[in-house]
This record gives C-alpha cells, sequence and structure tokens, in this order.
C-alpha cells in the first residue's frame, strides 16, 4: 500500500502547522526523534521485547514441555539445581516453561485480539464517518448503546456458552474493545473528508469504497498505530481476567491468568506459583501502556 | 432539558431491549436443554419440568413470556439452585456488593480528587511522581495480582506471626470489608487521580485562571474557587463507570476475597452453566447500567451551565 508520509504527519498533527519545527524534519520524523528520547520508552521496549522473544523462542530452548510431569521435582522452590529455574508445579510440570507458554498465548490473544480490533474499529469508523447522515447516525447509536452494556458479564456470559477455546476468546474480548477505535476513525475520517484531495478522487468518480481504502485509511495510519498500541495491554488483561476466573483457556493449555489464578491458591506454601506469572504480566502490562503513552506524547502536538 | 429526558428515555429502552434479546437468543441457540442429566429423566417427569418452565412452548412464545416476566421484575429461576428464585439470589447478594462497592466509591472518589489535584497544583513536584507512580501500578498490576498479595501480606500467617491481622476471604463483621474495600479503592484511586490531574491541569491554563491570578486572587483561592470547579467534570463523568464496576461487577474482587456477592454469584452461574442465573444478572446489570447512565447524564446537563439541549 502506497502511504504519502507527508499526508500521514499532516494528519496526525493537524493544528501543529502553526508550530514551527525547530530541526525542519518532517513531523513525522520529529515525533518518532522525541519518542527516541524517551528513555524510559525505549527501556520498555526493550523489556516487552525481550519478553517477546523469551515467550516465542524460550520453550523451543528448554529441555521440558509445558505438560512434562518430572516425578522428581515435585513442587521444587526455584533454584538452578535441575535446570528448574522458576521452581515446579505440584504436579511437577516446569513454571518457567509454562509461564513462557502462558505468555505465548496471552501475547497471542493481545495481538489478535487488537488486530480484529483494528480491523473492525476502521471499517466502522471510516464508513460511518465518510458517509455521513442518517448511516453515520445509526452507526454511532449502535456504538453509544454498546457502551452502556457492561461487557466483562457479556464476555462470561458468552465464555459459559460456547466453550472457551482460544479463537473464541479472542473473538469475545474484540466483541466489545473496537468501539472506542471506532469513535476515533471517526473523528479523524470527518476532517479527513473535507480536505481537497478527497475531493479530487470525488470528482474524478472514484467509488466511495475505493476512496476510503486508498486515501482515508493509509492516512489514518499514524492515529491507528498509536491507539492499537494503547488496546493491546487492555485486551491482554481481559483475557487474564476470563482466565483467572476459571472462564478463558483451559488446563493444561495455560495463559498467565490461569497461572495466577492457581498461584492463588496455593501462594501460602509455594509462592514463586504466583510470584512468576505475576511478574511477567505486570512488566508486559506495565511496559505496553508505558509504549502507548509515549507514543501518543510523540505524536501529540499539544505537549511539547 | 424535558425533551432531551424523553428523548434518551427512549433511547435506554431499545438498548435494554437489545441486550436482553441478543443474550437470551444466544442462550436459547446453545444445544442440550436444563434438564440433560447423566441419568435420564422420566419422560412424563420431563414433560412437566418442561411445562413447569413453560419450555414446551415455541420459541417465540417463550421470549415473549420472559419479557413479560421481566417487566413484572422476575428474573425467572434458577436451573442449579432449584429452591432459588433468580430475585432471591439477587437479594442476598446485592447488600454483600452494596457493603463493599458502596463504601469504596465514595472513599475512592474523595482520595483520587484529592491527590489527583495535588499533583496537578504541584507538577514535577515529589507529589507529583508521586502520585504518577501511583497510577502506574494500579493501571499495570491488575487486582487479581495485588489481591492476593494483599492477603499475603495482611491476612496470612507470614513466619513467627500466629494469625493474620485480617481474614484472607469471606463474609462476616467489619474485618471481613477491609481489605475488599482496600483493593477496589487502590483501583479506582489510580484512575481517578489520574483523570483529575490532567483536567485540572487543563483548566490551570485557560484564560479564566490567568484572570483570576491577574486580579491578584491568592493561589489558593484561585484553585479552590475558579480550577477545581470545572476540572470535577471529566472526574464526575468517571463516577458511572466506577461505580458500576465496584458494586454491580466487582467479579474479580468479590472471587479473590469469597465475598457472596453479584460478581461472585455471577462467576458460579457461569462455571455452573446455569443459564438462567447467568442470563438474569446479565439483563439487570444492564438495566442498573443504562439507567445509571441517563441520570448521570441528566444531572451533568443540570449542573453544567454549559450543556444545551
Amino acid at each position: 500500500m502506497a502511504t504519502p508520509n507527508t499526508e500521514i504527519a499532516a494528519v496526525s498533527q493537524t493544528p501543529a502547522s502553526t508550530q514551527p519545527d525547530p530541526s525542519g524534519d518532517s513531523p513525522a520524523r520529529y515525533a518518532w526523534r522525541r519518542f527516541a528520547q524517551n528513555r524510559a520508552a525505549l527501556v520498555s521496549c526493550a523489556i516487552l521485547g525481550f519478553i517477546i522473544i523469551a515467550c516465542f523462542l524460550g520453550p523451543l530452548v528448554l529441555p521440558y514441555g509445558f505438560e512434562d510431569t518430572d516425578w522428581l521435582a515435585i513442587s521444587l522452590p526455584p533454584g538452578f539445581a535441575n535446570m528448574h529455574w522458576f521452581g515446579t508445579d505440584e504436579l511437577g510440570r516446569d513454571l518457567l516453561v509454562r509461564t513462557l507458554i502462558g505468555g505465548r498465548i496471552s501475547l497471542e490473544v493481545g495481538l489478535l485480539g487488537t488486530a480484529l480490533t483494528v480491523v473492525i474499529g476502521v471499517a466502522w469508523g471510516t464508513i460511518a464517518g465518510y458517509a455521513g447522515g442518517k448511516v453515520d447516525a445509526v452507526m454511532m447509536r449502535i456504538v453509544d448503546m454498546m457502551y452502556a452494556i457492561p461487557y466483562m458479564l457479556i464476555a462470561i456470559l458468552m465464555m459459559t456458552l460456547f466453550g472457551r477455546a482460544f479463537y473464541l476468546v479472542v473473538l469475545t474480548i474484540s466483541l466489545f474493545s473496537w468501539i472506542d477505535m471506532a469513535r476515533v476513525v471517526r473523528g479523524q475520517t470527518l476532517t479527513l473528508k473535507k480536505r481537497e484531495f478527497i475531493d479530487a478522487a470525488r470528482a474524478t468518480g472514484v467509488p466511495a469504497g475505493i476512496i476510503i481504502w486508498r486515501h482515508i485509511v493509509p492516512n489514518l495510519l499514524g492515529v491507528v498505530i498509536i491507539y492499537a498500541t494503547v488496546t493491546v495491554p487492555g485486551i491482554i488483561l481481559t483475557e487474564s481476567v476470563l482466565s483467572f476466573l476459571g472462564l478463558g483457556v483451559q488446563e493444561p493449555m495455560t495463559s498467565w491468568g490461569v497461572l495466577i489464578a492457581d498461584g492463588t491458591s496455593k501462594m501460602e506454601v509455594r509462592p514463586w506459583l504466583l510470584a512468576f506469572p505475576g511478574v511477567f504480566l505486570v512488566a508486559t502490562l506495565y511496559c505496553t501502556n508505558y509504549i502507548g503513552d509515549a507514543l501518543r506524547d510523540a505524536f501529540d502536538p499539544k505537549v511539547q | 432539558m424535558f425533551a432531551y429526558t424523553i428523548r434518551r428515555l427512549l433511547f435506554a429502552v431499545p438498548t435494554i431491549l437489545a441486550v436482553v434479546t441478543v443474550c437470551y437468543v444466544m442462550v436459547h441457540m446453545t444445544p442440550g436443554g436444563p434438564f440433560d442429566m447423566d441419568r435420564k429423566v422420566a419422560p412424563a417427569v420431563l414433560a412437566n419440568l418442561q411445562a413447569k418452565y413453560h419450555l414446551d412452548q415455541p420459541p417465540l412464545q417463550q421470549y415473549l413470556y420472559y419479557l413479560g416476566r421481566l417487566l413484572h421484575g422476575d428474573l425467572g429461576a434458577s436451573f442449579k439452585y432449584p429452591d432459588w428464585t433468580v430475585n432471591e439470589l439477587v437479594a442476598k447478594a446485592l447488600p454483600v456488593s452494596l457493603a463493599v462497592g458502596g463504601l469504596s466509591v465514595p472513599i475512592s472518589m474523595v482520595i483520587g480528587i484529592w491527590i489527583g489535584a495535588v499533583a496537578a497544583v504541584r507538577r514535577n513536584s515529589f507529589a507529583d511522581y508521586f502520585v504518577s507512580a501511583i497510577g502506574n501500578i494500579g493501571n499495570a498490576v491488575p487486582s487479581f495480582v495485588l489481591g492476593p498479595v494483599l492477603i499475603l501480606v495482611f491476612a496470612l500467617e507470614i513466619q513467627h506471626h500466629d494469625i493474620g491481622l485480617l481474614p484472607a476471604g469471606g463474609w462476616g463483621g467489619w474485618k471481613f470489608r477491609v481489605l475488599p474495600i482496600a483493593l477496589l479503592t487502590i483501583v479506582n484511586v489510580a484512575t481517578i487521580s489520574r483523570v483529575m490531574r490532567g483536567s485540572l491541569l487543563e483548566v490551570l491554563t485557560s484564560s479564566f485562571i490567568r484572570t483570576a491570578r491577574a486580579k491578584g486572587l491568592p493561589e489558593r483561592t484561585v484553585i479552590v474557587r475558579h480550577a477545581l470547579r470545572p476540572a470535577l467534570m471529566p472526574v464526575l463523568s468517571l463516577f458511572t463507570s466506577i461505580a458500576l464496576s465496584s458494586i454491580t461487577a466487582a467479579v474479580v474482587t468479590e472471587t479473590v476475597f469469597a465475598l457472596p456477592g453479584l460478581g461472585l454469584l455471577i462467576v458460579n452461574g457461569a462455571i455452573n452453566r446455569d443459564y438462567t442465573l447467568v442470563l438474569g444478572l446479565v439483563v439487570l446489570v444492564t438495566a442498573i447500567a443504562v439507567l445509571f447512565n441517563l441520570i448521570v447524564d441528566l444531572l451533568y446537563a443540570a449542573v453544567d451551565p454549559r450543556i444545551r439541549y
């Protein structure tokens, strides 16, 4: 997809034209430089990158599978003997591998859920914003309606009814997470719609669908990427809440929420079962939250 | 204002109806009936049971019957607790949720607004960093991690102590309420203080504050008399979601502390596959949420003179 760089910047920084950029860079590059100057954000990126690599490559390297029981190491505390660095649970399963596999599931739910959120949110927002009038009114009314619904309870109902397969967890969470994205995208579409290159496209007879796909969506990318980053931790959190309640992914498959629920019930005697998955989840949420905020600050012309 | 109230009411009804219908259809689409058990029930008994719960009628009739009962405030019978109606279960659970969530909401509002305001006024001071640290922790440490940590610290026997300070869970006197209220409050304060800080910072840059300072008012008066009120508006709009998530949907807190409230009721209902119970609770909580939103929006319009309809 051809992405005119200057236009992204122009959109994400519409009111910024009054502020001269000290370096003469394009606004997008300027924003990236501001992001790179944010030390804490870079550290967050590094930690998150490490967690992602560990979750996807770690289980391939480690000598244990996530379902394997080691009868000689039941409820072993963490230590460097035996390669059970994070200890084992009462079935002798290695906690390090289980934490990494659980993280893989949590991250996959987070990424897939975000992808689905982006697709639905962008489609809904651009169509509502571009069509305007009655279509817009009806579509945004539906979004308003969904804001009033206690989505956690609906998610619980859906998990009760339809079982707990991986893709259903993703679907259930995405069903409600797209409404914020749709609002933001619609707002941006409304301002884009008034610009000359859209008028030009319409004047030359380009159909509405192609205008949205070729001219509006590419210009939304900056905003969408920032909002998607903010969405990831929310989705990971929702998945772990469902799993914690016993309504998400099921044994022997695991996720951070499942491991934390398991660790909670045994924290008196085997605190490491709670500590390691808890630390991984908290670190991931903290880093994604922080990166999202830093991206927003870097691209927001109002924060200087 | 009157026209707006009517319009909002007309909008609330279809929202509730849509949720009821979608959930009802979802529940009835799932294969299997409530009386499918390992041991086959005698056909005559089954027929009687189905007649009792109107399951022998066509689906549309059943749906209309359910809607009719809902209008009378009857959420139906629980399938897994045979002697209980959903109403009775709710009546038993609601006071618990109200006692915990209902106390946590005002406490967190006061604390959150206060520390958010302090952080905004003393921007970039130690207090400010402290508040944003609390906000970040509240955001990143989910309540199902924080709750067990609270139990570990305050409730369980630790090494030399024979007994913890507070009970780890269950329901009884005031001691049983301290930790759940603390957990809900920490999570809520994280959100409230962040919003309060942001909105007060924005208000402080506006021109009427510059005017107030220019005419020589002491800084205290500028903040308390002029800046605080407009800065409170975004916090007020948080009130609905915080009240609802603390009282009617405190799923995690009630699970962690085994509080017999609405949240635990719905989780247990879901795990036992008690469809009518979960359906009834979803309908009830949605109705409460929609009505609550309506009331707060109307109050909002009444309080803020800039909002005109």
